[in-house]
């Protein structure tokens, strides 16, 4: 049966929907387990596009206002594609006051990336942070889970374009 | 504990209960505390901060909303630093988006206009926020404008917890939050059912209808209460009318039995009451045309027909179709006009067909054929079987009180319906049965409980007969036959059979899924006998409840508008009864002999009938095997129709007379629980049309009966005269809510729930029902079931809801449903045309592939003139009721070329 009503989308593989529905059979019965299965398919797809959201919150059997109301709140989800790589600037005051706001404008020149954007090449997102902790390493930028320390405009760059 | 418990406020000292908030205990004492987020009936949620009051040695100001009262709190509600909070609050709100109120429908009942305007507050605090959202307008009925959207979530409350919906939400955060549908589509996109419930919820001008853009404000309106002319729930509603004109409507909140809840239907689907398309003058047929006639000319033309004919064949050539949509008091005229004046018991009416096992099957199990429990009484079930009822859509007013059960009172819901209807979305069970084998299953049930021993044997004893007559019938209905017979998993019959049985207090909702079978009338008995073994008879949240689909069919079938009956179920073959009706309506005699029913006017039986009058009936549409029904009626000496609009009835009349739609009459309705509400006159009919009570009692003089009444109020005193069940009501008593009948004196409050301590027709009889197999059954040639009911956006053979334009974008044209299996195995698309064909006839409908359908059987609404579904199904009638088998044929179908 589920086959005939699974949305279409172009970014949810047959694979992937194998493991959405498994994903759904483990939370099902599990009262506010819609945030665990909005988290585990959003690591299946890479986001969480409407049609899936509309699709867990049916096999969750939960209101689809509910679960697109949860995934629109938290900013852990993202209901747009996500680049091949995470760029997480801070623009806390710290990181504001060193210049981050030159970096956030190179970006945007260079790759057309805007704050809470991906690039059309989908190689990058950006999210802007409030202060990751290491105000000592002013301005401060994190890409894939690694952190750069006291970077400027060029070095920026020179790091990006190690991430094809 | 302590024997009294008083808070003082404002210095003066209150008692209060246990639980109560501070801010009911004001209310309670008329002391006013501002509130805008507060929904009644919801739970508080404390958001938009404008009901803090100043509580002596407390550090902050606190939400009285949310704020228990507490043993010698000291309470001020307008203290300087309230005020001033309250104040700020509103310069906040208004600076929240654009609240200029010169151009805002909702001017004069804004929540945050009056509280700006009480406190004083000009709204130029604080800088205007930008609203990044656009208004929406893209469906019919509501629009939505996000700049004055305030986010208090009064509307999210009333779409979760009143109508339980769920199709908003609270969506986004921080200062991009926003109301939501899912994926912050349209609404139209959404699971948003369009009753508009948020609408009315709205404290601001943020959710307001989609044409209340300079139409009038509230306050050049007036409100009149009336009652909801589409399906049996009865809600009431208050028209608002200027100019001659309804302008909108609003459901009733003080008043049960839907306290402020409307479904689309009822809110919005009211323009036909002005529609051009009303009949506005008598029309008589000329060589198949028709012309517009005067009344006396018409009335004249009708009377010495019906004259002719009855002088000529007797009065037995006559019949009469009266109307569940017409009030009691009409009905009552009718069918004492059929009876004393015409001479003829052929009365019948649209009851017929979806009731009438029920009256039949209720009726000789307990005694009185009609819902045992009340609406709000849903409340207190622990378990609810719905069954045979696709509720949401066909009771949406009622199924809030389902949904709402399940959602905040704990009950477990049981749903037994082959189609995967939004109830199930709520249920506990969902019980899958193949078309046709309710008996099956539900004597299933029965076998299990007794099997077990989980039975209420102190009720069977004292309050039944006919336990070992049931006993044995049900023995061979083992779960493993069960299973055979309708592929439920025996698993399932045994869990469901527990829990119905271990239930404190177990109701039943049913409707046609039930009752239009060859065997309605035995699936009916069978449902009474599972009630009365648990004991869920005659107890709060139990009962066997019928669902009743016409505002007034409960009662025009209370008023006697039957072939067999009189008012309040009084039989015509008895002889006291007929005494009575003779001397209370001046005649000497009355016919005794039952007269014919509706489906047998259209079967060979009616071979004798000449002439007919249809009131406010579509049979053409409306009875099974349409195209019988039409040769019935070309082959009539003399057909009169009287109706509001042209339907494909009035197609065969020789003479059509307008009518009144309920706005413009006096009168009452009674709804599906046996509650008689008024009806108000709210604007002048159209041209010259005249009620349906002026018509028959205009008739009935120039035939020689008089009838003179000079109020529907006076045709009431003469039914409460001759009726027990209804001797008590009066227009007086009805006045603020209707009252449930029976109510046999003056004065008296009514009954709400029947049966208590004996049963109408003294002990419950249980009558032992055995499966019967559907009339036609599938084969190679019709190989799929056909199951046909209702859809949400329509209403019956859609002569009002086809004229409301916001209805027929929502739900344009037939559209058949179908599973996937079976699509692909005909080899169709979602969206293809196709040719629909039974042994009766065929109909061309769009399908769509839905997993609300079961693989074996298509479902059709039957509302769409141009793919009449009752052109396909069967006419094969259930022996004890003569209703048809609306909800199983064999079809086939093939893709259009």
């Amino acid at each position: 049966m589920q086959r005939y009503f699974r949305p279409e989308n172009k970014d949810i593989r047959e694979n992937m929907w194998q493991e959405v529905d498994g994903i759904v059979r483990v939370y099902r019965n599990k009262s506010g387990g819609i945030t665990q299965v909005l988290r585990e398919a959003q690591d299946v797809v890479g986001y969480l596009p409407v049609e899936l959201i509309d699709y867990l919150a049916a096999g969750m059997n939960i209101p689809k206002s509910e679960a697109f109301g949860i995934a629109s709140f938290y900013s852990l989800f993202s209901l747009k594609p996500k680049g091949r790589h995470i760029i997480r600037i801070c623009t806390g005051t710290a990181c504001y006051i060193k210049g981050v706001k030159e970096i956030l404008n190179r970006l945007e020149q260079v790759y057309e990336l805007k704050d809470g954007e991906t690039d059309s090449q989908g190689r990058f997102s950006l999210e802007s942070v409030r202060c990751l902790g290491a105000c000592g390493l002013a301005p401060v930028m994190v890409v894939d889970g690694r952190t750069y320390g006291s970077i400027t405009p060029e070095r920026v760059m020179n790091i990006l374009e190690e991430h094809p | 504990m302590q024997t009294s418990s008083r808070i003082s406020i404002n210095d003066r000292e209150y008692e209060f209960s246990p639980g109560e908030t501070v801010l009911e205990v004001a209310r309670r004492n008329n002391i006013f505390i501002p509130t805008i987020c507060k929904l009644e009936g919801a739970s508080p949620t404390g958001a938009c901060r404008m009901c803090v009051v100043e509580v002596e040695g407390a550090r902050s100001l606190l939400s009285s909303c949310w704020a228990p009262a507490e043993q010698g709190m000291a309470v001020h509600t307008e203290s300087s630093r309230v005020v001033e909070s309250r104040k700020t609050t509103l310069e906040l709100l208004l600076s929240s988006g654009d609240h200029k109120c010169l151009l805002c429908p909702a001017t004069g009942e804004c929540t945050l206009q009056d509280l700006a305007y009480l406190y004083q507050v000009p709204g130029e605090k604080f800088a205007q926020r930008e609203v990044p959202y656009r208004m929406e307008a893209v469906n019919p009925f509501i629009l939505r404008d996000f700049s004055k959207c305030i986010l208090c979530g009064r509307c999210v409350q009333a779409c979760q917890d009143i109508q339980v919906n769920n199709a908003i939400s609270h969506g986004y955060r921080g200062i991009d939050s926003k109301i939501v549908a899912a994926g912050d589509r349209p609404l139209k996109d959404s699971d948003c059912v369009f009753c508009g419930e948020c609408l009315q919820a709205c404290p601001t001008g943020a959710i307001v209808s989609r044409d209340a853009r300079f139409r009038p404000r509230s306050w050049q309106t007036t409100a009149v209460r009336t009652t909801c002319p589409y399906c049996g729930v009865g809600c009431q509603m208050d028209l608002h009318v200027k100019d001659n004109q309804v302008q909108r409507i609003t459901g009733a909140k003080d008043s049960a039995p839907n306290y402020g809840r409307l479904c689309v239907k009822g809110r919005f689907g009211f323009d036909f009451i002005h529609s051009t398309q009303r009949l506005t003058a008598p029309l008589i047929k000329e060589k198949g045309e028709f012309r517009e006639a005067g009344w006396e000319e018409a009335l004249d033309l009708v009377a010495a027909n019906l004259g002719r004919l009855k002088d000529k064949h007797g009065p037995d050539s006559l019949a009469v179709l009266s109307s569940a949509r017409s009030t009691n008091e009409e009905n009552y005229l009718v069918q004492k006009f059929t009876r004393a004046g015409l001479g003829t018991n052929n009365i019948d009416h649209c009851a017929r067909l979806c009731h009438s096992s029920t009256v039949a099957g209720l009726g000789s199990s307990f005694g009185s054929g009609a819902m045992t429990n009340t609406i709000c009484d849903i409340e207190n079930s622990d378990v609810i079987l719905v069954t045979g009822s696709n509720t949401t859509e066909s009771h949406p007013v009622i199924a809030t009180y389902i949904k709402q059960a399940v959602k905040f009172h704990g009950a477990k819901l049981l749903v037994v319906d082959p189609r995967g209807i939004q109830l199930t979305q709520f249920a506990s069970r969902w019980l899958r049965q193949n078309p046709g084998t309710d008996a099956a299953w539900i004597n299933g049930l029965i076998h299990v409980i007794i099997q077990e021993g989980l039975y209420d044997q102190e009720f069977v004893q004292s309050r039944t007969a006919g336990f070992e007559e049931l006993q044995n019938a049900v023995q061979d209905y083992t779960p493993e036959k069960v299973e055979q017979i309708t592929g439920i998993p025996q698993a399932e019959i045994i869990d469901t059979a527990r829990m119905y049985a271990g239930a404190n207090a177990a109701s039943i909702f049913y409707a046609m899924g039930i009752t239009q079978h060859t065997c309605g009338t035995d699936n009916v008995k069978a449902l009474a006998n599972l009630a009365m073994l648990c004991g869920n008879i005659g107890i709060q949240g139990g009962g066997v409840n019928p669902l009743r689909g016409q505002n007034n069919v409960q009662g025009a079938c209370d008023m006697g508008s039957l072939p067999n009956v009189y008012t309040g179920y009084q039989k015509v073959s008895d002889e006291t009864a007929r005494i009575k009706m003779a001397r209370t309506w001046g005649v000497n005699d009355l016919p005794a002999t039952p007269g014919l029913t509706s489906t047998q006017m259209f079967s060979p039986a009616g071979e004798s009938i000449r002439g007919m009058y249809i009131i406010g009936e579509n049979p053409v549409m409306s009875d099974a095997d349409s195209n019988h029904v039409k040769k019935a009626l070309k082959g009539l000496d003399f057909l009169v129709v009287q109706d509001i609009f042209h339907t494909d009835t009035t197609a065969y009349a020789d003479v059509v007379l307008p009518a009144c739609c309920f706005a413009e009459k006096e009168g009452s309705f009674t709804n599906t629980e046996r509650r008689v509400q008024r009806v108000r006159k709210a604007v002048e009919p159209p041209g010259e049309s005249l009620t349906d009570a002026e018509i028959v009692c205009a008739l009935s003089r120039r035939m020689g009966y008089c009838m003179d009444y000079k109020s529907s109020e006076q045709v009431l005193q003469e039914i409460a005269e001759v009726t027990p069940s209804y001797a008590g009501i009066d227009y007086p008593d009805m006045e603020r809510q209707g009252i449930h009948w029976p109510c046999t004196q003056p004065g008296e409050k009514g009954t709400e729930i029947l049966h208590c301590t004996e049963f109408a027709c003294g002990l419950g009889n249980f009558q032992p029902t055995g499966y019967q197999p559907p009339a036609e059954q599938r084969d190679e040639e019709y190989p799929l079931w056909l199951t046909t009911g209702r859809l949400l956006y329509q209403y019956h053979t859609s002569t009002m809801t086809g004229r409301i334009k916001g209805l027929n974008t929502l739900a344009p044209e037939c559209v058949a449903e179908i599973s996937p299996e079976d699509a692909e195995s005909f080899g169709l698309t979602d969206g293809e045309l196709t040719r629909i064909y039974t042994r009766r006839g065929s109909i061309n409908s769009r399908i769509k592939i839905s997993p609300r359908a079961v693989s074996g059987t298509i479902f059709l609404p039957f509302h769409y003139p141009l793919a009449a579904a009752n052109i396909l199904t069967n006419s094969a009638t259930d022996p004890e009721s003569g209703i048809p088998e609306f909800k199983a044929c064999a079809v086939n179908l093939e893709k259009l070329e």
